[in-house]
């Protein structure tokens, strides 16, 4: 097990060394290179000039490079051009915000999509399976700002039900610990403050968790039904076991294996940045920030948080991979 | 509907390599039936297919005939009276559909908005899949360092989410609707590129491959002649599955504000981006042009899923 997991690790390496490489690329590519971006538009030249010195951006690229990658290595990101702050900071203030909201979107398309799946599945060609076979195909064929619009105009707006921006009401002074609103609440024990910023998650939430939904239902369906006919469960039945032990025990168990990859892959999608729900619910995460940097032109901010997001994109892949290791022996193997 | 149930532990990258090894077991005949023809019988039988074809086609043939049909010029901007902030008069005589918030006909600008629409689609699936397959046949057609160093790159393609290399790539571009193309097109790379090298490995390997090396013929003509038309059913498939993603994607892209700066040229991404500020005053300015994306992106999914039914033999019979 340990092995595998160095190997794993060790396969880690070249990747994030080409991520930096494209990042730091990247910057440099930009119209006015590195020091426009950290300056900003309206920099003169003479400063320019000076910024350049300062960060040693007059030595050969390979030495640039190092020293890029020296300070990556030491989480020192840059500030950011807007506000100043170090991008980590920036980062690690917004973060718990983006997980909360994936935390909200998976919490939301595990509990409705595996029964779905599950009973699409037993209900295989029926009025329930089509149904459900439609709607993951609009799930994933939506565009998901305009079903978090539409949500927000009917269920904020209209209806007045839910609230419809931020994490947490602005009347609320909450002490904020972690940044996780939720966990704060309940830390304090101002629990209003805790059930408001869970509110504030379940637009968002559902929004961000169509997609997900979508494919945990087809991915359940369709592992339902190849487990079906696998031998064992054919044995199983032919032993005389209860068909719920049999469905319990050998169809639902067996079937969750590649669900549970699927639940993987997806959470380090939706850590990744959720830019477009939380620019909708103007959520103060890590995808709204994004966007925000991008009408700024807040360079040094993007780069950053990219770098910090592919990275992290990176290591959830490789929890998920190292927790299969653990739970199906069949995978440290290969 | 078929869905590859992925295998425990498969990332984005494993999940690829499958794919292309199923499609990989296609080549053995099947009763002297040639699998195109077997798979065109498959796809005429299957309802799935002909609704994604009929969704297809209806929209190729209003993008190509939008000059005939639209009733107005999508551009023109009528003074309409009404047409001020806070009210957007809705349908009227000669507009079926009402004006937008700068009095242009809606209907037109949907009608013409598909070409634009489709032509984004269209050309970054091509540029990625054409992009994507050189790296494929580079990797897969020589193996040995040059697959080794060209999968490498392709994997740190994979390891950044869609959405954000297609964002860094807009930001660097510049605003335009060929960088939003060239964006696009850069997120499919790595996908078919990956599918395409695992398809060609499988063929590499089969007898058939084996036999022409044996006699002689040279691997550049076992490659694209023997190999390489053998491996692209899974990527043909993927193709019909991107122009969805593609289209969906462009209108991401122009809602974060890295679409087309011309804001008057129709486009549904940029129509549905821009309506998101009257959507409380008339919200269907927002629900036509994403009716129009759900239901194309519905048509090539549909389409994509049908066909790589018709391709997969576990469905051959």
């Amino acid at each position: 097990m340990l092995r595998f997991i160095v190997r794993r690790l060790l396969q880690l390496i070249p990747i994030l060394l080409g991520l930096s490489l494209l990042l730091f690329a990247w910057l440099r590519a930009l119209p006015g290179g590195p020091a426009q971006a950290a300056l900003g538009e309206r920099a003169t030249p003479a400063k320019i000039a000076e910024y350049n010195e300062t960060f040693g951006l007059n030595e050969s690229i390979v030495v640039q490079y190092l020293k890029f990658l020296g300070r990556a290595v030491q989480l020192d990101f840059g500030t950011s051009t807007r506000t100043g702050r170090p991008v980590l900071d920036e980062f690690l203030d917004r973060f718990p915000g983006t997980i909360e909201l994936t935390v909200a979107a998976l919490v939301f398309a595990i509990v409705i999509g595996i029964p779905l799946g599950y009973v699409a599945a037993r209900r295989h060609g029926g009025v329930v399976d089509n149904t459900a076979i439609i709607a993951s195909l609009l799930g994933v064929t939506i565009p998901v700002f305009f079903l978090a619009y539409l949500l927000r105009l009917l269920f904020a707006v209209q209806l007045g039900w839910l609230p419809g921006s931020g994490r947490q009401d602005v009347r609320i002074d909450a002490t904020h610990i972690t940044n996780f609103y939720v966990l704060d609440g309940l830390l304090t024990r101002e629990f209003d403050a805790s059930w408001d910023a869970v509110l504030h998650l379940v637009l968002p939430g559902i929004a961000l968790g169509t997609i997900p939904l979508a494919i945990i239902v087809r991915i359940t369906r369709a592992a339902v039904l190849d487990v079906v006919n696998e031998d064992y469960v054919r044995t199983a039945n032919a032993k005389g076991l209860s068909t719920s032990v049999v469905r319990r025990r050998h169809v639902v168990r067996n079937a969750l294996l590649p669900v549970s990859t699927t639940i993987g892959l997806q959470t380090g999608l939706l850590l990744s940045g959720a830019v477009l729900t939380e620019t909708v619910f103007a959520f103060g995460g890590v995808g709204s920030a994004l966007r925000q940097a991008i009408s700024d032109r807040d360079y040094s901010l993007l780069q950053g948080f990219i770098l910090i997001l592919a990275v992290v994109y990176v290591l959830v892949n490789l929890l998920v991979d190292i927790s299969y290791g653990l739970l199906d022996p069949r995978v440290r193997t290969r | 509907m078929t869905v590859t149930t992925p295998r425990p532990g498969a990332g984005r990258r494993d999940r690829i390599d499958e794919l292309a090894a199923r499609a990989g077991q296609l080549s053995d005949g099947d009763g002297g039936e040639s699998l195109l023809r077997s798979a065109v019988r498959r796809l005429r039988r299957n309802p799935v297919a002909i609704l994604g074809a009929v969704i297809v086609v209806a929209f190729l043939l209003v993008a190509l005939f939008a000059p005939l049909l639209a009733p107005r010029d999508p551009y023109a901007q009528s003074l309409l009276s009404e047409v001020r902030q806070g009210s957007i008069p809705g349908s009227r005589d000669g507009y079926l559909l009402g004006v937008d918030q700068l009095g242009r006909d809606v209907l037109s600008r949907l009608l013409y908005g598909s070409r634009q629409s489709l032509l984004i689609g269209v050309v970054s699936t091509v540029l990625g899949a054409v992009l994507g397959m050189a790296l494929g046949i580079l990797a897969g057609g020589l193996g040995g360092k040059v697959d080794t160093v060209v999968m490498r790159f392709v994997d740190i393609l994979l390891s950044i989410p869609g959405l954000l290399m297609a964002i860094s790539i807009s930001v660097l571009l510049g605003a335009s609707q060929l960088s939003l193309m060239i964006a696009i097109a850069v997120t499919q790379v790595p996908v078919f590129a990956r599918l395409l090298r695992g398809s060609m490995l499988v063929q590499r390997d089969s007898d058939y491959a084996l036999a022409a090396r044996a006699l002689g013929v040279r691997r550049r003509r076992i490659v694209f002649g023997h190999v390489l038309p053998n491996s692209l059913s899974p990527v043909i498939v993927q193709a019909t599955l991107s122009l969805a993603t593609a289209i969906i994607e462009a209108a991401a892209l122009s809602f974060l504000g890295l679409g087309d700066p011309d804001i008057s040229r129709p486009e549904w991404g940029a129509m549905l981006a821009s309506a998101q500020s009257v959507l409380s005053i008339r919200p269907e300015l927002a629900i036509y042009p994403a009716l129009c994306i759900i239901v194309v992106a519905l048509g090539f999914t549909l389409l994509g899923e049908a066909l790589r039914e018709a391709l997969d033999p576990k469905f051959r019979r």
